[in-house]
């Protein structure tokens, strides 16, 4: 089981690769707040499967419920402002 | 309780490829949402299902089903709110050149 969960670490750290060419490339700057999104969502699954890999779920899940969060409070604010700044 | 959790890590897995490739391939901000909200939660539910059942009845499963809970709300509130600012600053929607 352990040897699985490190595979999936590993599968998972390569999705984040995909998600960051889209923030590094995106055409407009609304792609890259999607992108960071998506790499926000990676990063809580990639915490919680870090905790079931060194079996201490129990700290490992409440940093993944700040990060959340952290994540809800920041897109919200990049959003709101670009929606009255219009495309820069 | 093992194979089940790995069946479900591995369908979630499938899911979260998936939703990579389209953020990759997609054409434009409105078509690329899609992938990264709707498909992106159905993995985010398969797999953290999957590491709860591993986890077996206790307070940790619990705590990772409130994280999902919370995962569930703020993915469409994000990608809602990202697409409404594109479509008030004016982006238009890709369409296929009609020949």
């Amino acid at each position: 089981m352990k040897i699985f969960l490190l595979c999936v670490l590993v599968a998972l750290a390569f999705l984040i690769g995909a998600y960051l060419y889209r923030v590094l490339q995106g055409p407009t700057i609304f792609d890259r707040v999607l992108g960071l999104s998506g790499i926000s969502t990676k990063a809580i699954i990639l915490l919680i499967v870090i905790g079931a890999y060194f079996e201490r779920v129990d700290i490992f899940v409440d940093i993944s419920t700040g990060y959340a969060l952290l994540n809800l409070m920041g897109a919200l604010a990049v959003a709101k402002y670009l929606e009255q700044k219009g495309l820069p | 309780m093992g194979l089940f959790s790995i069946i479900f890590i591995l369908a979630g897995l499938f899911f979260l490829i998936v939703a990579a490739i389209g953020v990759i391939r997609l054409p434009d901000v409105f078509s690329r949402s899609h992938a990264v909200s709707l498909t992106d939660s159905l993995g985010a539910f398969l797999m953290l299902i999957g590491i709860a059942l591993h986890e077996g009845l206790s307070e940790n499963a619990l705590k990772i089903l409130a994280v999902l809970a919370l995962l569930y709300i703020q993915n469409p509130v994000i990608e809602h709110a990202t697409i409404r600012a594109a479509l008030r600053a004016g982006l238009k929607p890709w369409k296929r050149e009609t020949p």
